[in-house]
C-alpha cells in the first residue's frame, strides 16, 4: 500500500506539492515510486526557468520505463534538488522526504485545485 | 558458450602493432601542418598483434547467439536463415570497390540492382515505385512520413499535420511521426485484438495527415477491416502508411497495395533474409502508390531513352535527401540475392510456411501458456505468461530459462497491451523437429516453474554471464574503457 | 516443391496441419478478406539455383568499372587489413540480433563498448553511442539533440563549408521538425566566425554544425568558434572525419559540445555508399538526450563484469513520441567492422595512414600545379583531399582521367576540382595521372 501525507496537495499526475510562504516545493509521491521501480535519472529543469501550471517540467526514468513530470502550479523555478543527481535513489527511499523543485506560486488558487490526500488515495485506489 | 572476459585494452602493449604498411617515401611529413591543428598526444588505442586481435574477437564471437547457433523466437524481428550466397555475392570486389560519386556510364550495373529490386519489391507488394535509400525500417517510417507531408502540402493541403497510430504499433512509429513534425493520436484495439473502428471514426477529419498500421499488427492479427478502415481514412483525405515490419505471413499471399496503402516500408533484413548483423545494418525501402510516386526522396534512378540509367539529384516536389548516398547498396545485393533465388516459385511458399509455424506453436503450448486471443495468428502471437501463475515465475523468468536450453528468448513485455506478453515467431526456414524441440523445452519450463520455481527464477545458469545489474549500469553510466579504469582506481 | 531455405516436407506439413485443425494452408488464411488476396502470377524472375544468381551477379558486375579513386566528398578508399573482413563474417556476429538478451550477446556487447570507447578517445568526447546510420543522418540527429538539450529554441546553423549532402539530409530533416537552418558562410575556403557571430547575435540558436575538414579538404581553424556560439546557449557540433583525429586537434579541444560523422574512414570499402557507419559523441552532460544505443559497463549477479544496453529510458521503444529520435538500429556489424580496423592500426598505425595519404596528396597537388593546368584554389592547409582552380574544362578533365581509369576531378565550384589520394595510391598511379593530364592539355588550355 502507498503511503499518503495529510497536509499536501496532490496532482492526477502524481507530484505532490507543499506549500511554504509562496513556494511550492514539489515531489513524487509514493505511489508514482512504487510504479517506477528503481529509479535510475531525475531530468530536471534549470533554475529560472519559467513554468505554468500543468507543463512538463522534467521526467524520471528506471531502467525500463520513463514517466514525465508536470508541474501542479504555475510560476518560477527557484531551486533544483542537485542531490538527485548523483543518488535518484533517494526518490524510492523516500518519496516524501525528497523533493524535486521548488517553485515561486504566481497564482495560489492553481494550489486549492490540487486533491488533498483522501481525494488522492482515491485516485490511487482506482488506478 | 564460456566465459572470455577481456577487452581488446586490456592486450595492448606499449610498441605492438598488427598492422602493415608500405615504407613512406613521400618527402613530406604531418610535421608541416601549421601549430595548433595537430593532435596534442595520440589517441589511447589498443597496440596490439594481429594474433591478438583475431583471437580476442573468436572469443567474442563465442559469447554470442546468432540464427546460425540456433532457434531465434524473437516476435516482430523476423530471424530467418541467412544464406551464404548472398554473403559472397556482397562482398565480391566488382561492388565493394565503387565509389559512390562515379559517373553514371561507370556504374550502370549497380543501377540496374537498383532499378530490378525495386521493380521486384513492387511485384510482391502491388506498390507502384520504391526508394531504396532509406537505411532502416524506422529510417523508412519517417521517410513514408515525409512523403504523405509532402502530398498534403505540395496540394496546399497545411492543416494536416495529425497521424493515427494504433496503440499496439511498434514504438517507432509515434517516435517516427514526432521526429517528422506530426502529432500522434492513438486509436484503440479492441478486445478482440483488432483496431477499433468505431474509436477511429470521430478522429478522422480535416488535420488528419493518415494512418500507420501494422498488417496482421504487432498481436499477429489480420485487421480484418482493413478495407474498410482505408475508406474512412481516404474518406477524410488521409493516407495509409503501412509498417513493413510484419509482412512476412503476407509474403506471396498478400500484397499491401491491394489492401488500400499509399506508402510503406519493407525491412529487408526481416522479410528478405539479410543478416541482423547485431542490430544493422538493414535497409527500410519505401513503396508508394502511383500518386505519391513524385515525392520520393532524392538521389533517384532514371532512365533515358537509350535505356542509360542514371541519377538524378533534384526533383521539384521530391520529400528531400535523406541519406548520404544510396542507402545501403551491400545489404540490397544481398537481398536481390535472396529474391533471386526466391523466385517467382518459391515466394508463395515464404509466408504460408511461417505462418503455419506459428500456429503450431501456438496450438502445441496454449494449455500451459495463457493465450489472450485465441484466433488464428499469422506469424507470430502472444501469449500474457503461464497459465499457472501460482509461483511467481514471470515472462523474463521463462526468457531467461529458454536461454539454458540453447534457444533465444521471445519478445517480451511488448506489445504493451498485456502485462507478461511474450511474443513468438518462428519463421518459415525453421524444421518441425526444431518447433517440436523448442515446444518441448517450452513445455518443461512451464513444469519447472511449478516444481522448481527458484531455479527458473534464477535463471540463466549455463550462460557466460548470468543476470546482470542493470540498474546500476543506469545509475552510475560507465560508458568507455577510460569510464571503467576511473571507476576502478575509485 | 521442396526449396533450399524451407525444410518442410509434404509430411511435415501435413503432421502440423493436423495438430492445428486445420485442413491446409489456405485456411490459415481463413481471417483473409477474400479480396485482398493475390491470385494472380508474380512478376518476379524463375527461381535461380546458386550457380544462377552468382553467374547473374557476374553480369551485373561486368557493366560496372572499377576505378582507381582520387575521390573523397564523404568516401574514402582506405586499406582493411584482411582480418577484418574476416572476423566481421562470422555466423555469430552476423546473424545475431540486436542485443536484447545480454547473457547470450557479451560478444556484441562487448565490441560496442569497444567502438564507444575508441570514438570517443579519436573525438576527445567522454561518451559516444553504438553507431548510427551514416555521416549524414548522425549530423541531422545531432542537430535535433541540440533542440532536445537546449530547451525552446527553435534554430540551427550550418557552415557552408559542410559536404552538400550532410547540409541537405539536415536541412530536410530539420524542414518537417520545424527547424529553422541558418547558413554560416565561407570565406576563403573557411568557415567564417564573423558570419557566424553575426547569424549567432539573431539569437534562437540551439546548435551550430561545422566540418572538421571541410569541403575543399582544408582543414578548419576553429579558434573562438566554442565560445561564441557557448555565449549564446548554444551547442557547438563538429561534422569529422574519425580517420584524421589520429592526427588532428581533436574537437574536443576545439571545444565541440557534439561530434558527429561518418566513419567510413576507418576501412570500409567503398561499396557505392553503403553501409557506411555514423557516429555521435558528445560530453556526458549531453549523454542523456543521445540518441540510439548505448552499452554501459556492470556486473552480473555472481559479480562478473558484464556489459548492458543501457539508459535505454531514452528511447523510442520507451519513450515513443517523446524519444529524442526514432531510431531504433545501428550499423553494429559497420560499427564492428572499423572496431576491428582500430584494433590492428592503432595509433601508430592510424598516424601512419595519415602520412602515407599527406604525403600522396601534397605530392600529386604540387605535380598538378607544376603542369601549369591548375592553381592553388585556396592555399589553405590540408590533410589528403583539396581543391584545385583548373584551366581546363572539367568536363574534359574528367574524361581525360576516365581514359586511364582513373576517377577524380569531381567539381566542387565554377573550375574548382576535389582530388583525395590515400595510402592506396602508389606514386607511379599519380606520376601516371599528372603525365596523361600534361600530354592531353599541353598544347593550349583554350584550345579546349
Amino acid at each position: 500500500m502507498a503511503k499518503t501525507i495529510e497536509g499536501l496537495r496532490y496532482s492526477e499526475s502524481h507530484e505532490w506539492v507543499k506549500v511554504e510562504g509562496n513556494i511550492a516545493v514539489i515531489g513524487i509521491t509514493d505511489f508514482a515510486q512504487k510504479a517506477m521501480g528503481a529509479i535510475s535519472y531525475v531530468d530536471m529543469p534549470d533554475v529560472d526557468d519559467e513554468l505554468s501550471c500543468g507543463e512538463e517540467f522534467g521526467a524520471v526514468e528506471s531502467v525500463k520505463a520513463a514517466s514525465d513530470l508536470y508541474s501542479p502550479v504555475s510560476g518560477v523555478v527557484v531551486e533544483v534538488n542537485e542531490e538527485l543527481c548523483d543518488a535518484p535513489e533517494l526518490l524510492n527511499s523516500d518519496a516524501f522526504g525528497n523533493w524535486i523543485i521548488k517553485v515561486e506560486i504566481s497564482d495560489p488558487s492553481e494550489v486549492e485545485e490540487l486533491m488533498d490526500a483522501a481525494a488522492y488515495i482515491e485516485l490511487c485506489n482506482k488506478a | 558458450m564460456k566465459y572470455y572476459d577481456k577487452l581488446i585494452f586490456e592486450l595492448s602493449k606499449e610498441g605492438r602493432k598488427g598492422y602493415t604498411l608500405p615504407a613512406n617515401g613521400w618527402e613530406t611529413s604531418l610535421d608541416e601542418l601549421p601549430e595548433g591543428l595537430g593532435r596534442k598526444a595520440a589517441p589511447a588505442l589498443p597496440q596490439v598483434s594481429e594474433p591478438d586481435v583475431v583471437r580476442h574477437y573468436t572469443n567474442l564471437s563465442q559469447m554470442n547467439f546468432g540464427v546460425d547457433s540456433g532457434f531465434y523466437p524473437l516476435g516482430s524481428c523476423t530471424m530467418k536463415y541467412n544464406p551464404r550466397i548472398s554473403e559472397e555475392i556482397a562482398s565480391m570486389q566488382d561492388f565493394a570497390g565503387l565509389h559512390p560519386l562515379q559517373p553514371a556510364s561507370s556504374v550502370q550495373g549497380v543501377l540496374r540492382l537498383y532499378k530490378e529490386l525495386s521493380e521486384a519489391l513492387s511485384a510482391i507488394t502491388g506498390m507502384a515505385e520504391f526508394t531504396l535509400n532509406p537505411f532502416a525500417g524506422a529510417h523508412g517510417e519517417l521517410t513514408g512520413l515525409m512523403i504523405m507531408r509532402s502530398y498534403h502540402i505540395a496540394r496546399g493541403d497545411y492543416g494536416r499535420t495529425r497521424i493515427i497510430v494504433p496503440d499496439s504499433a511498434h514504438g517507432t512509429n509515434p517516435a517516427s511521426a514526432a521526429v517528422c513534425g506530426l502529432e500522434v493520436v492513438q486509436v484503440k484495439s479492441r478486445a478482440d485484438g483488432l483496431v477499433d473502428v468505431e474509436d477511429l471514426r470521430p478522429l478522422l477529419d480535416e488535420t488528419v495527415a493518415g494512418i500507420m498500421m501494422t498488417n496482421p499488427n504487432t498481436l499477429g492479427l489480420f485487421e480484418k477491416d482493413i478495407k474498410e478502415i482505408a475508406s474512412l481514412v481516404h474518406g477524410c483525405g488521409g493516407l495509409l502508411y503501412y509498417d513493413g515490419a510484419n509482412m512476412n505471413p503476407l509474403l506471396g499471399v498478400v500484397r499491401p497495395g491491394d489492401m488500400g496503402f499509399d506508402v510503406m516500408h519493407l525491412n529487408l533484413h526481416k522479410t528478405f533474409s539479410t543478416p541482423h548483423g547485431g542490430g544493422g545494418p538493414g535497409a527500410g525501402p519505401v513503396g508508394v502508390a502511383a500518386h505519391l510516386v513524385p515525392y520520393l526522396p532524392v538521389p533517384r534512378i532514371v532512365a533515358d531513352e537509350d535505356g542509360q540509367l542514371g541519377l538524378d539529384d533534384d526533383s521539384a516536389d521530391a520529400c528531400g535527401r535523406i541519406s548520404g548516398f544510396m542507402g545501403n547498396f551491400g545489404v540490397l545485393l544481398r537481398a536481390y540475392a535472396y529474391i533471386l533465388m526466391l523466385g517467382r516459385q518459391n515466394v508463395r511458399m515464404a509466408g504460408p510456411l511461417a505462418v503455419l509455424g506459428a500456429n503450431y506453436i501456438k496450438e502445441s503450448l496454449r494449455d500451459c501458456y495463457r493465450l489472450p486471443i485465441s484466433s488464428v495468428c499469422k506469424h507470430e502471437f502472444v501469449f500474457d505468461g503461464l497459465a499457472d501463475q501460482e509461483s511467481g515465475v514471470t515472462t523474463l523468468d521463462v526468457a531467461k530459462r529458454l536461454l539454458d536450453y540453447g534457444f533465444h528468448a521471445p519478445t517480451i513485455y511488448f506489445p504493451l497491451l498485456f502485462h507478461q506478453s511474450i511474443m513468438i515467431e518462428p519463421t518459415e526456414t525453421e524444421s518441425k523437429e526444431t518447433l517440436d524441440s523448442f515446444i518441448e523445452v517450452m513445455r518443461k519450463i512451464a513444469a519447472e516453474s511449478a516444481s522448481e520455481p527458484e531455479l527458473v527464477k534464477s535463471a540463466p545458469h549455463s550462460s557466460p554471464v548470468g543476470r546482470l545489474d542493470e540498474v546500476r549500469a543506469a545509475r552510475q553510466p560507465v560508458l568507455t574503457y577510460r569510464d571503467y579504469i576511473d571507476c576502478s582506481v575509485k | 516443391m521442396a526449396f533450399a531455405y524451407f525444410p518442410h516436407t509434404d509430411e511435415d506439413i501435413r503432421s502440423m496441419l493436423g495438430r492445428i485443425g486445420v485442413k491446409d494452408l489456405g485456411e490459415l488464411y481463413s481471417d483473409v478478406p477474400e479480396d485482398v488476396v493475390y491470385r494472380e502470377e508474380y512478376g518476379l524472375k524463375d527461381a535461380m539455383s546458386e550457380l544462377e544468381v552468382r553467374r547473374y551477379f557476374s553480369r551485373l558486375a561486368a557493366e560496372n568499372r572499377k576505378m582507381l579513386s582520387l575521390c573523397g566528398l564523404g568516401a574514402y578508399d582506405h586499406y582493411s587489413p584482411s582480418v577484418v573482413a574476416s572476423v566481421v563474417s562470422r555466423g555469430e556476429f552476423l546473424t545475431a540480433y540486436t542485443p536484447y538478451q545480454p547473457e547470450v550477446s557479451q560478444g556484441t556487447l562487448r565490441y560496442i563498448f569497444e567502438f564507444q570507447s575508441m570514438i570517443s578517445e579519436l573525438t576527445g568526447m567522454d561518451c559516444a553511442n553504438a553507431s548510427m546510420y551514416d555521416g549524414p543522418t548522425s549530423a541531422a540527429e545531432a542537430m535535433l539533440m541540440t533542440l532536445a538539450s537546449t530547451k525552446k529554441k527553435k534554430r540551427i546553423l550550418l557552415s557552408e563549408g559542410l559536404l552538400p549532402q550532410v547540409i541537405e539530409v539536415v536541412r530536410t530533416y530539420a524542414g518537417y521538425h520545424g527547424v529553422e537552418t541558418g547558413m554560416i558562410s565561407c570565406d576563403g575556403g573557411q568557415t567564417s566566425l564573423d558570419c557566424m557571430k553575426e547569424s549567432l547575435a539573431a539569437g534562437d540558436v540551439a546548435g551550430v554544425l561545422v566540418p572538421g575538414i571541410n569541403r575543399y579538404g582544408i582543414i578548419e581553424e576553429l579558434d573562438d568558434f566554442a565560445e561564441a556560439v557557448h555565449a549564446c546557449k548554444g551547442l557547438f557540433v563538429m561534422y569529422s572525419d574519425p580517420s584524421s583525429l589520429a592526427v588532428l586537434r581533436t574537437p574536443g579541444d576545439w571545444g565541440a559540445d557534439i561530434v558527429c560523422g561518418d566513419a567510413q574512414s576507418l576501412g570500409i570499402p567503398l561499396c557505392f555508399g553503403g553501409p557506411y557507419v555514423g557516429f555521435l559523441a558528445c560530453r556526458k552532460e549531453f549523454v542523456r538526450k543521445m540518441p540510439g544505443r548505448i552499452v554501459g559497463a556492470t556486473e552480473d549477479v555472481d559479480g562478473k563484469r558484464a556489459f548492458v544496453l543501457t539508459l535505454q529510458a531514452r528511447e523510442q521503444h520507451i519513450r515513443r513520441e517523446k524519444a529524442t529520435s526514432n531510431i531504433c538500429s545501428n550499423q553494429s556489424l559497420m560499427a564492428l567492422y572499423v572496431t576491428v580496423y582500430m584494433s590492428l592500426m592503432g595509433p601508430s598505425g592510424l598516424r601512419e595512414v595519415n602520412e602515407l595519404s599527406y604525403g600522396g596528396a601534397h605530392y600529386l597537388h604540387d605535380t598538378l600545379i607544376s603542369t601549369g593546368l591548375f592553381s592553388d584554389a585556396f592555399s589553405k592547409p590540408f590533410l589528403k583531399e583539396f581543391t584545385l582552380r583548373t584551366s581546363v574544362p572539367v568536363e574534359k578533365l574528367q574524361k581525360a582521367l576516365e581514359e586511364i581509369g582513373v576517377f577524380g576531378a569531381v567539381q566542387v565550384g565554377e573550375s574548382l576540382v576535389n582530388f583525395c589520394v590515400t595510402e592506396k595510391v602508389c606514386r607511379e598511379e599519380l606520376d601516371k595521372v599528372t603525365e596523361h593530364i600534361r600530354r592531353t592539355f599541353a598544347v593550349s588550355p583554350q584550345n579546349f
